[in-house]
């Protein structure tokens, strides 16, 4: 209804704001305010061009996109050639390009020229060599033979001793360097982190960092991208190969939620590196440096290469290969056993693609009869599975959820459970992008700034962890239909905060996001991987829905009572109440209670794992299958949004399968043992087809429960906070402090093994505590928890929420949930031993 | 140094170089200084534009656009602080007329700010000096501390109720800051490099912030403007050039130094003031406005020196530095000189001026030692015509002006170095002591 004369409005308006040109004598018209060298582009002309990046400001550095201007479109020409770059398109303006004009032909030949005069000769050994724009574009633009170094006149090139380190992960060649300043309009415009910058002047200028200050930042390595020349290259890469011999597919992220293409350079079967796609959508050209460069940790020597079952002849019980169809028998008897002894529990983690995620779901249903699933690796509660259950499933670009597109144009933007730049790093590149363009606010609550936060000049409302729902309720009255609240997943652990949201959201009509960590998270949802939600978002408790389910699985039947959780399903194998445990790739490090998931799968009598690597868990299974990293199989990932993104295996690699493959042979086996039914599909694209048909729940959601926030954790929360302020007397109990953290971007995940390069950019990690507290425990601190106690150096954050300290979840030891403190437990604070008085 | 008694000089900015002190205040004052400014306060904003406007005054800079026409693009809508920056940057080879003003008169810049600043609306003003010359530095902050101290800035100046401070501004060393848009970035703290335009600093310059950049010289032709009234000023010149302009006589002249005249005064007549060539040597090559302005020779002596004269020949008015050079000097090693200064001084950011002077320089080396063949005297054309245009400021236009244009005037003796298998003169011929050796025996 009222769609139609808005965009009747916006039709007109673009209509008038159209600009006809003349470009070697072709008409076009293109949207007032295109740069020449971009409505080139609309009449199949290429502009050679450096310095130029749609993405960047213009700058007009390396003059090599020069056409002539015989009309500014005001009937008089420009005495010189102008730059394409820098030059707006005006009505009636006459452009002629080096296609028909000889006078931009010939500077451009010029600049060419010039630019290669100090760039050394080295093609055949610079990486960029076969994809180099200097490279191509002196082909087609430039001179065959030099004047500068022939017989004659031999010049003398400008050189610089080789390559500097800018960074651990990027290196700099200064003589290929030709100054085009992408790299530093990068690192300040987009990134916001500007430790590269131009020093020196003429042609001894170059790009330089401060010597105390590398330049570490997030999304690093795309400046090595969009380098027009071999200056920037990667530690990881250099030398590595040859464009030429390498494959590129196109990928999917899996480090996050973000759904990032990402462009994956393979020879021989091996991935050689990794590149950002160009998806204007979701990531436009940027990646971060976790998805660029963390992708070793798939060719260690740990991973898993074939089936593995126990020995039963070995007296020691050890693992030993199997063959497939072993492996599924052995898994299919145990799992039978299993389900007669109680049932079987299956976690799935969130790294899963949807296809190897239903599979699971369907796994789980029809071979165990169980609802006993779930994905969550980390601290979770029944308020998020409701929350997920009615506010998240089944939302997506298509029905109106909040997209990437949406964060530029939103007033404001709410984060709330969520430090963007470290959790979801493409979110905070185009929230970057929406802040300097100077129309969004974003209000972070939070426990103090951070460094993403100063990028994003966001306003920090600090939050003492478990204060979000109060902090919610108070920005009622700020918000409205042209705001966006994103939720992290960490609010899971703070009861009654993802009520708060969905309340404000209701209230004002902002609208609400949820953003998972993981690649897999929002898919698993989808995919059924819960215990109260069938594939599609269909409710488990929803008679119509399990008939639905079942019907289009050709099964009689479906389990009816809704599941246990993660840690529903720990507690019950720790009790001996369910018999066996599928479990993929969970880390229990991550889980609520590391040592009670250790203990569950330990306790549990039959254990099936699935993961890409060896790890403590494969150890103690009876049955372990390797399982296909991303670049060995198709896949799909929902992002944040609930955009799906689909790949197609980038690698084929014979003893690497989906895990849908190896459900699938378990599944047949339980049949065939009377147990269950069979999955019904083998492959990803048949899982696809099946999903397709089965499709998404149009029935009633799930509803929404209500969980109001504990008043006893805010008063206590009160009394402490004003215990502190009023500088009572130390006591044990003012030394009682909240525990806030999140997981750094670069941390100790597991999926960042095996380059040391990108683990040396990470953060040092450090406990971020109040002035006072640094006064009183500081240079070093130990903080205590129920679950054990670390020391960090600390830092110091002004604007600290009262009686809060901060530290990361995952950058030392084993991480804060087994070595400091349980989910929402106090630490107590205290200078470290031997290193204050 | 000026010659009052002349019939041709018409000394405003130079008439009290001579008097004793005559940088102070009070030396100012007694000539009627700062009398202008009452002047100025009692006509509105607007009508000191138009008076400037009228008088004709072009920026004595070297480009020469209409002063009081720079003044009026500035937006006074716009609610941004207006800035009004003094471009005392002086660094071009040859050029040296605003730092000797700012030594012998630096009030009448003072005073020259306190109008422009009023007439533009603008309550800040910085004046940018190269960083190279502290002595004047020093001068004008005194300057400035006396005119504060005097009341002619401040607060409420003169009883007006206008406002200025005047903030004087030490650049560190670079001949690009002397382009407009890289004063501004350097005053800003930043890198000096040019800035894109549009945006114009008369809509976004200083702070983004609507902002007037005019040379010392022009500035401080702005209060004899104000006093004597706009046709006083049009009175002299020519047509199109209107007023009076500092020409400094450098090199091999008699008496060198700051001659004031009217615009359109030829080389002829301001040899004739400084007494000729020096003594028993012709007249080779000269800069009509510094080492940028493209050469011309004794065949230009009476071109008249305004801004269409001498662009009607092919050069510049430029800044009216007058280098002049006899027949013992090699144009080929002046060339050179002036190409390694523009190499040296090359900001960096546009690949013309950074590669091609590089080149240049390399390229005139050879020729220079006489390397080489005719066919390197047209590539060297052809690479300056690839810098010339190209380049994202005019300091890569400047650095093509001396070779092409002695290549125009000087062929011959290009290749006479290829013949002579070197350069066929004696430096030592062209030394200021030249002939007065003395010798061991």
């Amino acid at each position: 209804m009222t769609t139609t004369p808005e965009r009747t409005a916006t039709g007109a308006v673009e209509k008038t704001d159209l600009v006809t040109v003349t470009i070697d004598g072709v008409q076009v018209s293109v949207p007032k305010d295109t740069l020449v060298i971009r409505a080139a582009e609309q009449v199949g002309v290429q502009v050679p061009r450096f310095c130029d990046h749609p993405l960047l400001a213009p700058v007009g550095a390396c003059r090599q996109c020069l056409v002539d201007v015989p009309d500014a479109g005001n009937g008089r020409g420009f005495p010189k050639p102008q730059a394409s770059c820098t030059l707006p398109v005006a009505e009636g303006m006459v452009v002629n390009t080096q296609v028909t004009s000889p006078v931009a032909d010939k500077a451009q030949q010029g600049v060419m020229e010039l630019l290669l005069i100090n760039h050394p000769l080295d093609c055949p050994v610079c990486d960029k060599g076969g994809e180099c724009p200097l490279q191509n574009q002196a082909m087609s633009n430039g001179r065959g033979e030099s004047r500068f170094s022939d017989d004659r006149n031999r010049g003398v090139k400008r050189t610089f001793p080789k390559p500097i380190n800018l960074s651990p992960t990027v290196l700099l060649d200064r003589e290929r360097c030709i100054v085009c300043q992408r790299c530093t309009r990068f690192a300040e415009e987009i990134a916001g982190d500007p430790f590269i910058a131009l020093v020196e002047r003429g042609a001894q200028q170059q790009i330089g960092i401060a010597e105390d200050a590398p330049f570490l930042s997030y999304f690093s390595g795309n400046v090595i991208q969009i380098c027009p020349v071999g200056a920037l290259t990667s530690e990881r890469y250099r030398f590595r190969s040859r464009p030429f011999d390498l494959v590129s597919s196109p990928g999917i992220t899996e480090h996050d939620a973000s759904g990032a293409a990402i462009r994956v350079d393979h020879r021989r079967g091996a991935v050689m590196r990794r590149q950002a796609g160009d998806d204007p959508a979701v990531n436009e050209e940027w990646i971060t440096d976790k998805d660029r460069f963390a992708f070793t940790y798939a060719q260690g020597d740990d991973r898993l290469a074939y089936p593995q079952v126990r020995d039963q002849d070995d007296p020691a019980g050890r693992l030993r290969p199997a063959s497939w169809p072993e492996a599924f028998a052995v898994a299919a008897r145990g799992l039978a056993a299993a389900r007669a002894a109680g049932g079987v529990g299956v976690l799935t983690g969130g790294r899963l693609s949807v296809e190897d995620a239903y599979a699971y779901a369907k796994f789980a249903r029809v071979a165990l009869g169980t609802n006993d699933i779930d994905f969550r690796a980390r601290p979770h509660s029944a308020e998020e599975t409701a929350f997920l259950g009615s506010r998240v499933a089944l939302t997506g670009p298509a029905s109106g959820a909040v997209t990437y597109g949406d964060l530029e144009t939103a007033s404001t933007v709410v984060l709330v459970g969520l430090e963007v730049e470290d959790e979801a790093g493409t979110i905070f590149l185009r929230l970057r992008k929406s802040v300097l363009a100077g129309g969004t606010e974003v209000v972070a609550l939070a426990p103090f700034t951070t460094r993403g936060m100063e990028k994003l000049s966001a306003r920090l409302v600090a939050t003492a962890p478990g204060a979000e729902p109060a902090a919610l309720a108070g920005l009622s009255g700020e918000l409205d239909a042209t705001s966006v609240i994103l939720v992290g997943e960490r609010l899971a652990a703070v009861p009654g905060a993802l009520t708060a949201a969905a309340s404000l959201a209701d209230a004002t009509g902002a609208r609400l996001a949820w953003v998972p960590r993981r690649a897999g998270d929002r898919g698993a949802v989808e995919a059924g991987c819960l215990p109260t939600l069938l594939p599609g978002g269909r409710p488990v408790a929803d008679p119509g829905a399990r008939v639905d389910t079942a019907t289009a699985w050709g099964v009689d039947h479906l389990p009816e009572t809704e599941g246990r959780d993660a840690d529903a399903i720990v507690a019950a194998l720790v009790a001996g109440e369910l018999g066996g445990l599928v479990v993929a790739g969970v880390d229990p490090a991550d889980t609520t209670d590391p040592a009670a998931t250790r203990a569950a799968v330990e306790a549990a009598g039959f254990v099936v794992a699935f993961d890409l690597r060896r790890t403590a868990v494969t150890d103690r299974a009876d049955v372990v299958f390797p399982v296909a990293p991303t670049s060995d199989k198709a896949g799909t990932f929902v992002n944040w949004e609930g955009r799906v993104r689909s790949w197609e295996a980038a690698l084929h690699n014979p003893s690497s399968l989906p895990e849908l493959r190896a459900l699938s042979g378990i599944a047949d086996e339980l049949a065939a043992l009377g147990q269950g039914s069979r999955l019904g599909f083998r492959t990803v694209a048949e899982a696809r087809a099946e999903m397709a048909q089965l499709g998404p729940w149009d029935g009633e959601r799930l509803p929404l429960v209500e969980v109001r926030a504990p008043a006893s954790l805010e008063t206590e929360g009160e009394s402490e906070v004003s215990r502190l302020v009023a500088g009572a007397p130390r006591t044990s109990t003012t030394d009682t402090r909240l525990l806030s953290s999140w997981k750094l971007l670069l941390d100790n995940g597991v999926m960042q093994d095996g380059d040391k390069y990108l683990k040396a950019t990470a953060r040092i990690p450090v406990a971020v505590v109040s002035p006072a507290d640094f006064d009183a425990f500081g240079p070093t601190v130990t903080l205590t928890g129920d679950r054990g106690s670390i020391t960090l150096a600390a830092e110091i954050a002004d604007d600290l929420a009262p009686g809060v300290v901060w530290v990361p979840a995952n950058s030392v030891g084993g991480g804060i949930l087994a070595d400091l403190a349980s989910p929402g437990s106090p630490v107590t604070i205290s200078g470290a031993e031997g290193v204050h008085g | 140094m000026t010659e009052s008694t002349h019939g041709a000089l018409t000394p405003v900015l130079t008439d009290t170089w001579d008097a004793e002190q005559g940088w102070k205040l009070d030396t100012y004052a007694a000539k009627g200084g700062y009398d202008a400014l009452d002047t100025a306060f009692a006509m509105r904003p607007d009508d000191v534009i138009t008076a400037v406007k009228d008088s004709g005054l072009r920026g004595r800079g070297g480009a020469g656009f209409p002063t009081g026409m720079k003044w009026s693009f500035i937006p006074q809508d716009n609610p941004k602080p207006k800035y009004l920056v003094v471009n005392a940057d002086e660094s071009e080879p040859g050029t040296c007329k605003d730092i000797p003003l700012m030594m012998g008169n630096p009030h009448v810049l003072v005073e020259g700010v306190i109008i422009s600043s009023y007439a533009i609306r603008a309550n800040k003003a910085f004046i940018y000096i190269r960083g190279e010359v502290v002595h004047v530095i020093r001068r004008v902050q005194a300057a400035v501390a006396e005119a504060y101290a005097a009341g002619h800035l401040g607060k409420d100046i003169h009883g007006s109720g206008y406002d200025l401070d005047v903030v004087v501004h030490a650049g560190a060393g670079a001949y690009i800051c002397g382009e407009e848009t890289a004063l501004l970035e350097g005053l800003e703290g930043r890198r000096g490099q040019p800035r894109l335009r549009p945006p114009f600093p008369a809509v976004a310059g200083l702070y983004a912030s609507p902002t007037v950049i005019n040379n010392v010289e022009s500035i401080a032709s702005v209060p004899a403007i104000i006093r004597n009234g706009a046709d006083w000023f049009a009175s002299m010149g020519t047509e199109k050039s209107k007023g009076h302009g500092i020409f400094s006589l450098s090199g091999h002249v008699e008496r060198p130094g700051q001659y004031e005249a009217p615009l359109g005064i030829t080389l002829a007549e301001l040899l004739d003031l400084a007494g000729g060539i020096r003594q028993g040597h012709q007249l080779k090559f000269w800069t009509p406005g510094g080492s940028s302005t493209p050469l011309l020779t004794a065949d230009h002596l009476d071109v008249p020196l305004d801004f269409e004269g001498v662009g009607g020949v092919g050069s510049m008015l430029g800044t009216r530095a007058l280098q002049i050079f006899d027949e013992t000097v090699c144009v080929v090693r002046a060339v050179l000189r002036w190409t390694e200064f523009y190499k040296h001084e090359s900001c960096g950011k546009c690949t013309p001026c950074r590669e091609g002077t590089w080149w240049l320089v390399q390229a005139l080396t050879r020729l220079e030692n006489g390397q080489g063949s005719e066919a390197d005297l047209d590539q060297l054309l052809d690479q300056c015509d690839n810098i010339l245009g190209r380049s994202f400021c005019a300091l890569g236009d400047g650095a093509t002006s001396p070779i092409s244009s002695s290549i125009q005037h000087f062929r011959d003796e290009y290749l006479a170095h290829l013949s002579h298998g070197g350069c066929p003169f004696d430096p030592a011929r062209s030394t200021a002591w030249a002939g007065q050796e003395v010798t061991a025996s």
